[in-house]
């Protein structure tokens, strides 16, 4: 079983076509919706999970990109958001690759993009919600 | 009576600080001062010692008056953004308590629950002047016919708003590792197998209740900063114990002494009451408190000049020792190891992660310093102080 998760952006002039619903019908693939907006001129971005056999996903996907779909793997960013954390340091023995770290004087909790992997490890064991998954 | 080289009265130091000629330094700072000029000239010099602390702290909540309604309502059943509210103190009273959750959680059901919202999180709502969904309902009785009432309010709408947290300020707290195979969710946070990470949960030498360990300057009355405004200690909090194991200087090196705090919620801000999610365990409230310690003798500079590495606590298992009960530590650790990111346990190198803020708790102990250098804290005498043990 192959598991992916993609952003599919399109333009107004398919957003009216039904294209998703045959990653199902024609390809086998089950899929689910993690994102999904549609901006004020009507062009839009989903973000999907899906599940199904390698061969399937590749077929799938290269029918996304014929019907003048953009495809891209999905890329998340973990980011800090300042207001909100409170600098407690929960986070830091968690971390596995160290992004997030006290700075020694001031006692801050600071965080390096750098060196996030995107593992979401902070995500949950913040207190506060102030590590957030930037999905677009 | 003991005979002391140096004393002064709360009183004498109140005068002072309404002169604007109080010397104030943080429980950081007295560290210093006591080691290069020792304790009698320290006392001689220094008058107010403040500290911090800025934590999780369940047994929190608030008392609420809605103001009458008409119809006029007897609101025995209270909600605030779905969240339960205790309604059975008055018509229009009630008590929203830090860790109950919003109602309709899966809570635990979904391994380990997330618990995103709850009433720690709607305390920080009413101090942020948020928007807040009131649902009442009552029974009806000839005074009160009303049985149901909703209405989007703020805390300006709240005819009273008190913060009264039962149990805060914890003098110390336990170190929690966890010794099985599987990850366990605890309050104490995400504790990994196999002794992977050990959490623990005060702001050291900054806290409050290690530099005054006997409770000698605060009581009943003392003036405090609770949550960015300036509140009270009401009474012994829940829990408090003097009678805790204790080290050569006097601090315990468990769980002893806490405190009841009461204040102005309405004159409380968010970055001193921040909602806590903890996964799978629940939801909470971080709460900023700072407590000024005047130094009477030398023996108060003494004591407020604790440093880390002569404050100890315990380490338990939590995946096995604590739920059961048994409380058999696993080794003794200092908040300077603590601190430092790394202790050992039996050999094993274990990475450390507090739960508490030692960035804010200084924030903190620095604005209450503030305060007093400009007049605008006077010291509370303890009308009472804490019930303590003798030295
Ligand atoms: S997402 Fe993972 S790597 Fe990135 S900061 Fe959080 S815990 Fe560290
Ligand atoms: S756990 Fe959250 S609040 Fe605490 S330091 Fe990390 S990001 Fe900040």
């Amino acid at each position: 079983m192959y598991s992916k998760k993609i952003v599919i952006r399109y333009t107004p002039d398919i957003v009216q076509q039904p294209i998703i619903c045959q990653l199902v019908k024609q390809y086998d693939l089950v899929f689910n919706i993690l994102k999904a907006r549609i901006f004020p001129r009507r062009e839009g971005v989903i973000v999907l999970e899906l599940n199904g056999l390698k061969e399937n996903f590749d077929n799938g996907i290269n029918f996304l990109k014929k019907m003048g779909l953009q495809v891209e793997p999905l890329s998340k960013s973990v980011s800090q958001n300042i207001d909100k954390c409170v600098h407690c340091g929960a986070c830091t023995a968690f971390c596995p690759t160290g992004a997030l770290s006290f700075e020694k004087q001031t006692q801050k909790v600071l965080f390096d993009p750098e060196k996030c992997n995107g593992c979401e490890i902070c995500v949950s064991a913040c207190p506060v919600r102030a590590m957030e998954i930037n999905l677009l | 009576m003991k005979k002391y080289k140096v004393k002064k009265t709360f009183h004498e130091i109140n005068e002072k600080i309404k002169e604007g000629r109080a010397v104030v330094v943080t429980a950081e700072e007295m560290i210093d001062v006591v080691e290069k000029s020792g304790d009698v000239e320290a006392a001689r010099k220094i008058d107010v010692v403040t500290t911090g602390t800025f934590s999780p702290m369940c047994s929190s909540g608030a008392f609420l008056n809605i103001g009458h309604t008409s119809p006029r309502i007897r609101a025995s059943r209270v909600w605030l953004n779905d969240v339960p509210a205790y309604g059975g103190i008055a018509a229009v009273d009630c008590y929203i308590g830090a860790t109950e959750v919003v109602e309709g959680d899966p809570l635990n059901s979904v391994y380990p629950g997330e618990f995103h919202y709850g009433g720690g999180h709607v305390i920080e709502d009413l101090v942020s002047g948020n928007v807040i969904k009131l649902r009442a309902e009552g029974y009806g009785t000839d005074c009160y016919p009303a049985r149901k009432f909703e209405k989007n309010i703020t805390i300006n709408d709240l005819r009273n708003a008190i913060l009264f947290n039962p149990r805060n300020a914890y003098q110390n707290y336990n170190c929690a590792v966890n010794l099985s195979d599987t990850t366990i969710y605890t309050y104490m946070g995400m504790l990994r197998p196999r002794m992977a990470n050990a959490n623990y949960s005060t702001s050291g030498q900054l806290s409050p209740l290690f530099n005054d360990p006997y409770y000698r300057t605060i009581g009943v009355g003392t003036r405090i900063f609770l949550g960015g405004a300036q509140g009270f200690v009401a009474w012994p909090g829940t829990q408090h114990n003097p009678n805790a194991y204790r080290g050569a200087n006097g601090v315990p090196k468990e769980g002893a002494g806490t405190l009841a705090v009461v204040g102005n919620l309405k004159e409380m801000t968010p970055e001193w009451l921040a909602g806590a999610s903890i996964l799978g365990y629940g939801v909470s409230l971080y709460v900023g408190i700072g407590i000024p310690i005047p130094i009477l003798n030398e023996e108060m500079a003494r004591f407020t000049a604790v440093k880390d590495e002569n404050i100890y606590t315990q380490v338990y298992d939590y995946s096995m020792d604590y739920p059961k009960g048994l409380s058999k530590p696993l080794a003794e650790v200092s908040y300077k190891d603590l601190r430092s990111g790394t202790i050992v346990i039996d050999g094993k190198k274990v990475i450390t992660a507090p739960l508490s803020s030692y960035y804010k708790a200084r924030q903190i102990a620095n604005i209450l310093k503030e305060w007093i250098e400009g007049g605008k804290f006077i010291l509370g005498e303890p009308q009472q102080t804490l019930p303590s043990v003798e030295i």
